[in-house]
């Protein structure tokens, strides 16, 4: 019965949908005031049906309902309950549910927070988000029915895939989901500039903070699912180039140069085509990476239970969304852009250098991902385009891109004078050079260019994001003289900062180690020891384990002790390796079993990973900074204050926006 | 051309590539590379008796087809009924391949639910599953007499997919007509 409530609040959902994109999008055009307003009661209705959906879903999970095919194919009796509802979204048909309610929460937050935009437009964004809804709805009640009955139902269930028994994974989906349809509210907002054919200043200040969150969660959910790649799937990597992966970075890249143009357009009333470009690139990239996940077209770890027909069906949304709204960007931008002049040395230069960078980094990215399909359909051959590609390529504009990155923080809007802004760089030139020698050469005992340029290039940010603050400061006012806007920007260009330092030392200087041992023995790893005490047998709710003892010391000194463990799920009867860790800002040291060689030997894999927490931890300060910047006093509703920002070098040349 | 037309243009190359790509996925959706070879070698205990082994010479001299189960596959059990039936109607001999499971377990499965095969074979750790390429349970291959595998099939058997992929195939020989 439940079930079935949930199939029909999920038909109730898109017939409000409907409603909710149809008729405020006429109503706008009508300058029907009843018509708009529709909008915004359609979405709540649509929301609170989707909640029912999503709910009866988790009840079918809660209460082992393995009737549900969906609940029996990823459930089980001995499945605690935490991942009991965490697998509702553990899988195709529950996860396309997760977007969907993320996707009409994000849509009540735009219809409560869009009392200041004017009526049409604010009833064309949710019509907008209404299309997008019904696109999705479609999409899960065609294709993808979580709530499709299997008769006659089995006593147990077919149980979680065991990789996906973490923590780590009850949240990743949801963050990574939350950003990616955050993107959408971007844009909506430039779909319906469009249509209106007006795009102003205040266009950009309404965006930028929509984009900022999305952006922010999207940083996490990126961050977090690198971390659990890294102690769940027992490989000891951060991350992989996986096509997966792409698909979650690329609309991150955009997403960040999104943000960067739209400063641009909010300040400067420029860009303005180019933003909107950006604003329906970073979404339609996340519609891609859906596609490649879920249709079963790239081989990845992490692909769905692949179906031709889904794939079909995103392939055709994905045409009809990006294809529409290109049409109308070619059709209406033209008319947008301003013809507002700006110096060769000015804030404008860097940031459109900074987009510049970032959109060849997402090409590079893309075709690193869709090359090996390029190839095989061409050629019928198989190429395989791996780490070591991805890692250089990427790097020739992620290092000019970081350099610029410091200067453009100093450099006025409009046109800017050379000598001083030249003067403001030597002192971070000078750490930048100092601790560019220093940390790999004093501190780890090894030196080559790319690690210079690294360290350096870390040392850099941090030292010219610092700059603002420590003036402030020393002018005694505190940093209360800094907006949040730009201590939002200094605080996630220091994130940036530590996360360049961490992955370039733990890329050069990280050691990893393939040995055998047994109960007793000990190895060297990097000066550190590793002694095996024991090894004995571990029970868990749903697994059995054999599970390792490995006393680490340091010069004899006692450091930690880690339990690595190898698991056998019961039902799946997957073996999954659980690495022990030993975690430290400084250094991570790693073990994780492998197989059993006989002899009670057996094979282990040692880690040291100096400083890989700071990439992580620059995620998380990104992220940090993104959540300051969107609590500047200008969001606020109601807010009419011009966006000067007294701390900002060169003041003088600010625009009001 | 002016230049907001391009990211259309460029986007549209993308999204028909994409589409040459999914359907070239389609059309090698179900052919197994062993579509067409001999059926691989393979000699396993059987699951009711660790002493008999049953193994490529049980296949040959007639249309057969090997199954692959397990009793933590909730699709087994979905296409558990047909294969009842099918056995019953005595239209062909079915071969199972106990795949990953307990013995225990899979024994207490058919003498619950009722046993279609003629005999199973008790493939513990896999081993045979990989020689014969299988992805997930339930798979289903079709073996003609002389030992070809003329046909797999993904997910659970019923009727229409046995009527329209098996029967017309034994009918014609190997082609679907």
């Amino acid at each position: 019965m439940i079930p079935e409530i949930g199939q029909f609040a999920l038909v109730l959902a898109l017939s409000l949908a409907v409603c909710q994109a149809v008729l405020p999008l006429i109503g706008a055009h009508r300058g029907d005031v009843a018509m708009m307003n529709v909008g915004r009661s359609a979405a709540a209705g649509q929301f609170v049906f989707v909640a029912v959906a999503f709910g009866c879903l988790t009840w079918s999970f809660i209460a082992n309902d393995f009737s549900v095919l969906y609940v029996a194919n990823h459930s089980q009796l001995s499945l605690p309950t935490i991942y009991r509802v965490s697998a509702v979204w553990g899988a195709h048909e529950g996860s396309l549910l997760l977007w969907i309610f993320i996707l009409s929460a994000w849509t009540i937050a735009v219809a409560r927070f869009s009392s200041g935009l004017p009526a049409a437009f604010a009833a064309r964004v949710i019509g907008v988000l209404g299309l997008l809804s019904i696109g999705f709805l479609l999409f899960a009640l065609l294709t993808s029915n979580p709530f499709d009955r299997l008769f006659p139902a089995p006593g147990d269930g077919g149980d979680l895939n065991p990789l996906l028994q973490d923590p780590g994974l009850a949240i990743h989906p949801p963050l990574l989901y939350v950003g990616y349809v955050g993107f959408s509210v971007a844009f909506a907002f430039a779909i319906a500039a469009m249509i209106s054919g007006d795009l102003d200043q205040r266009w950009a200040k309404w965006t930028r903070p929509w984009t900022t969150v999305a952006w922010m969660f999207l940083t996490l959910g990126i961050a977090l699912g690198s971390w659990w790649a890294y102690y769940e799937l027992g490989w000891g990597g951060w991350w992989f180039w996986d096509a997966v992966e792409n698909a979650s970075f690329m609309p991150w890249l955009i997403g960040t140069a999104l943000i960067h143009s739209l400063a641009v357009t909010e300040k400067r009333g420029l860009f303005k085509s180019w933003t909107l470009l950006l604003a329906i690139t970073a979404f339609s990239l996340s519609l891609l990476g859906t596609f490649l996940v879920r249709s079963g077209i790239i081989v990845s770890v992490h692909a769905f239970a692949t179906d031709p027909e889904r794939g079909r069906f995103i392939l055709a949304f994905l045409a009809i969304v990006v294809i529409g709204a290109l049409i109308l960007y070619a059709w209406r931008a033209p008319s947008l852009d301003s013809d507002v002049g700006f110096a060769p040395l000015s804030r404008e230069t860097f940031l459109l250098l900074n987009n510049v960078l970032l959109v060849v980094a997402t090409t590079l990215v893309l075709i690193g991902t869709l090359s090996p399909l390029v190839v095989e359909l061409a050629t019928g051959g198989k190429i395989s385009i791996g780490p070591p590609w991805f890692n250089v390529a990427f790097l020739v504009p992620m290092i000019p891109l970081v350099i610029l990155l410091g200067m453009g923080m100093h450099t006025a809007w409009r046109t800017q004078a050379s000598k001083p802004w030249l003067n403001t760089f030597k002192i971070p030139a000078i750490i930048a050079i100092i601790l560019g020698v220093v940390i790999p050469l004093f501190v780890y005992g090894r030196i080559s260019i790319l690690l210079v340029v690294g360290c350096a290039a870390a040392a850099w940010i941090v030292a010219s994001s610092l700059i603002p603050i420590i003036r402030s400061v020393r002018r005694e006012k505190g940093t209360a003289g800094i907006t949040r806007s730009a201590l939002g920007m200094t605080i996630a260009h220091l994130g940036m900062g530590s996360f360049v330092l961490g992955a370039t030392v733990v890329s050069a200087f990280g050691v990893e180690s393939d040995r055998a041992l047994q109960p007793g023995e000990s190895i060297e790893v990097a000066g550190f020891e590793f002694h095996m005490k024991s090894l004995g047998n571990a029970q868990g709710p749903n697994f059995s384990a054999i599970e390792a003892e490995i006393e680490i010391r340091d010069n004899g000194e006692y450091v930690a002790t880690v339990r690595p463990q190898k698991r056998q799920y019961l039902v799946q009867r997957n073996l999954m390796t659980e690495a022990g860790i030993h975690p430290g800002m400084d250094k991570d040291l790693f073990v994780a079993l492998g197989d059993q060689l006989g002899d009670g030997a057996w094979s282990v894999r040692v880690q040291y990973k100096p400083l890989i927490r700071f990439i992580w931890l620059g995620a998380l300060i990104m992220a940090f900074g993104g959540l300051i910047a969107v609590s500047d006093r200008r969001y606020r509703p109601g807010s009419k204050t011009s966006s000067t920002a007294p701390a900002e070098p060169a003041k003088a040349a600010e625009a009001p926006a | 051309m002016n230049r907001y037309v391009w990211p259309l243009v460029a986007v549209g190359v993308l999204l028909i590539f994409l589409s040459i790509g999914l359907k070239d996925r389609d059309i090698r959706a179900l052919p197994s590379p062993f579509i067409g070879k001999p059926a691989p070698q393979f000699e396993l205990p059987t699951l009711k008796n660790p002493e008999v082994t049953i193994g490529s010479k049980n296949l040959a001299g007639d249309y057969a087809i090997v199954n692959v189960w397990a009793t933590w596959c909730v699709q087994c059990r979905k296409e558990h009924g047909f294969l009842l039936d099918l056995a019953a109607s005595k239209t062909i001999p079915i071969y199972g391949i106990n795949w990953r499971d307990s013995r225990v377990e899979a024994i207490r499965w058919l003498d619950d639910l009722g046993d279609p095969y003629v005999a199973s074979a008790y493939d513990a750790d896999g081993r045979v599953g990989i020689d014969w390429g299988v992805y997930g349970a339930p798979e289903t291959f079709l073996v003609d007499p002389e030992g070809t595998v003329i046909y797999k099939h993904l997910g659970p058997l019923d009727s229409y997919v046995w009527q329209r992929e098996f029967a017309s195939r034994m009918a014609s020989g190997g082609a679907r007509p």
